[in-house]
């Protein structure tokens, strides 16, 4: 079934059988911190897939969405027009109610070149006990563009859930790609984050993750930044929190091969319990002119930072507590 | 009425075999700023850390008196509850808790204007401020100014300041001193630890200290004019002093 949906409100005009399914969706998107009032303005492009339902795409000019429905999920095609800038994020919303089930979304985003977006995706699988969800994303941001993607989930309080995000992406030359993934609210589950970014001349990568793992959660993060232009700049900025017998792993590469290319890997993981983090940073440099850095904190709080919130008064599981917090802000 | 807020008697702490803290007594009134001179690596800082209870810096012997309580065996928090609160040298960053928040931790009852009133004292304006994070986006100084205003928001009834002046520019240091002041004003006790014998003018009372002891206590007038003639003079040794069998293997 392919959707090539012009102007679908999420209220009104869609189909009676999935408006329940809408309700339930929208609920389960306040829980992963969106705001579902947000998704009825007419100006804001909204595309809204629940389980292998398409259930709201709401084009803007210069936004377009197409998608078809999967066996497990959607292929969707996002693309943005050459100089598009817009005033509001396009917001994506996926997720699956049921307790048990795997949804797949095969995405490809296309930023045509000079256009500037901002997109907002929140996951939520509020009720989840078995869920699989894998994001396969192709992400083309063209020359002089700048995509902002920030990727929120809420997985509810079971830890039943695989999130497993992959994303190839590419940036021409003088683009800008900054994605944030936040998984640091309910349970994670098993995570098995995967990007892989290659920057052309000129063009930033910056990669932010946060996850917060507890109980006997598994978190494996694996960012790859390959920066091929000229004055090419890519960071991985990676804050994980582990308590419980939770785990972490976090792998990390970044190459530098032309001149002035600059990258740096920042990697934070605060232990607690009987939790485990690792980190694998791995440099590669192929140019004499290029320079890749990396730095790393893996263990307890900090204790300076600890007494330094101690003597405001607060005890030093407060204290904890708001460092973490604060690092998966 | 206790005649003294904060009581300090034959403060002793070795570690390592280096004597830290040499028999310390001071004694802090009510409402009073204190200065306490000394060169670097005297024992301000350590002393600071011993007051608040950091970790690492239980007193071997001697006891920390507040308000007539004796809070040496008091953990940092609980001591933080009676109202002693500490302004690190160099004040730790955080990443992603708003400096709104940060000033408010300490605060009784959460309020706003206090915020805003706590930034403009140390002259940073706060709709630039007050949501920024506490992380290493800011320079030292403005770190600085932000630990000062936390504390000032506190309204602590002691405020241990330790080299409040360092890494703000000599412009600023007025605003310091203001809000010493109006720290003061508003009823905090205040120890101003430095080791600019120009700061110590805004002092009550001074005490000047010299190898982990108090060698001198006076007015303010008097301790900077003696740091003057002999500390400065005298720089002291680049080792903490050791006193063999003083270890705190040894002590009782």
């Amino acid at each position: 079934m392919t959707h090539a949906i012009r102007f679908t409100p999420p209220s009104g005009e869609i189909a009676p059988a999935w408006a329940g399914e809408l309700k339930a969706m929208m609920d389960a998107y306040q829980q992963a911190g969106g705001d579902p009032k947000v998704l009825e303005l007419p100006q804001v492009a909204t595309l809204v897939i629940s389980a292998n339902q398409v259930l709201v795409a709401h084009e803007i000019p210069g936004v377009h969405f197409r998608a078809e429905s999967l066996p497990h999920g959607v292929r969707a095609r996002i693309w943005v027009e050459p100089h598009t800038r817009l005033a509001q994020p396009v917001h994506l919303c996926f997720g699956l109610l049921p307790a048990e089930g795997i949804q797949e979304i095969v995405a490809d985003y296309e930023i045509g070149d000079y256009a500037q977006v901002r997109f907002l995706a929140h996951c939520s699988f509020p009720n989840a006990v078995k869920v699989e969800h894998r994001m396969q994303a192709r992400i083309q941001v063209g020359r002089q563009a700048s995509l902002t993607y920030a990727e929120e989930h809420f997985h509810g309080p079971y830890g039943g859930t695989v999130v497993v995000p992959q994303a190839e992406v590419r940036v021409e030359d003088g683009g800008h790609f900054i994605t944030t993934f936040a998984l640091t609210r309910g349970r994670v589950g098993d995570l098995r984050l995967d990007y892989h970014v290659r920057v052309g001349a000129g063009g930033v990568a910056e990669l932010v993750t946060k996850a917060y793992g507890k109980s006997e959660d598994t978190i494996h993060v694996r960012e790859v930044v390959v920066l091929d232009g000229p004055g090419a700049r890519g960071l991985t900025r990676t804050r994980i929190a582990v308590q419980d017998r939770a785990q972490s792993r976090v792998d990390t590469v970044t190459e530098g091969n032309a001149p002035g290319a600059r990258g740096h890997m920042d990697c934070t993981e605060i232990v607690r319990g009987q939790a485990q983090a690792s980190n694998n940073p791995l440099v590669i440099v192929r140019h004499d002119q290029a320079q890749v850095t990396h730095e790393a904190a893996i263990g307890t709080v900090n204790r300076k930072e600890l007494e330094t919130l101690m003597a405001r008064g607060l005890s030093e599981d407060e204290a904890v507590d708001l460092i973490i917090r604060g690092l998966m802000r | 009425m206790q005649p003294y807020l904060l009581e300090i008697k034959d403060l002793y702490l070795a570690r390592e075999g280096h004597v830290l803290l040499n028999n310390v007594n001071l004694a802090l009134k009510p409402g009073e700023i204190h200065v306490l001179l000394g060169l670097n690596g005297s024992g301000k800082s350590t002393l600071a850390y011993t007051i608040m209870g950091c970790s690492g810096y239980t007193p071997d012997r001697g006891q920390i008196l507040f308000e007539g309580r004796d809070i040496t065996g008091l953990s940092l928090s609980e001591r933080a509850r009676l109202g002693i609160t500490l302004a690190w040298q160099e004040p730790a960053r955080f990443e992603g808790i708003p400096v709104g928040k940060y000033i408010s931790l300490g605060m009784k009852e959460s309020s706003r204007q206090r915020v805003l009133e706590a930034l403009e004292a140390v002259a940073l304006p706060p709709a630039q401020y007050a949501y920024r994070a506490v992380d290493k986006t800011l320079s030292g100084g403005e770190r600085k100014r932000i630990e000062l205003a936390a504390v000032y928001a506190m309204r602590p009834r002691l405020a241990i300041l330790d080299e409040p002046d360092s890494g703000i520019d000599t412009l600023s240091l007025t605003d310091i001193e203001r809000l010493i002041r109006r720290m003061a004003d508003e009823g905090s006790t205040v120890l101003l630890i430095t080791h600019r014998d120009e700061l110590a003018e805004i002092g009550d009372s001074a005490s000047l200290m010299c190898l982990g002891s108090i060698a001198y206590v006076g007015n303010a007038e008097e301790t900077r004019r003696f740091y003057r003639e002999h500390c400065q003079r005298h720089p002291m040794p680049p080792e903490p002093m050791t006193l063999g069998l003083e270890s705190k293997e040894n002590q009782p």
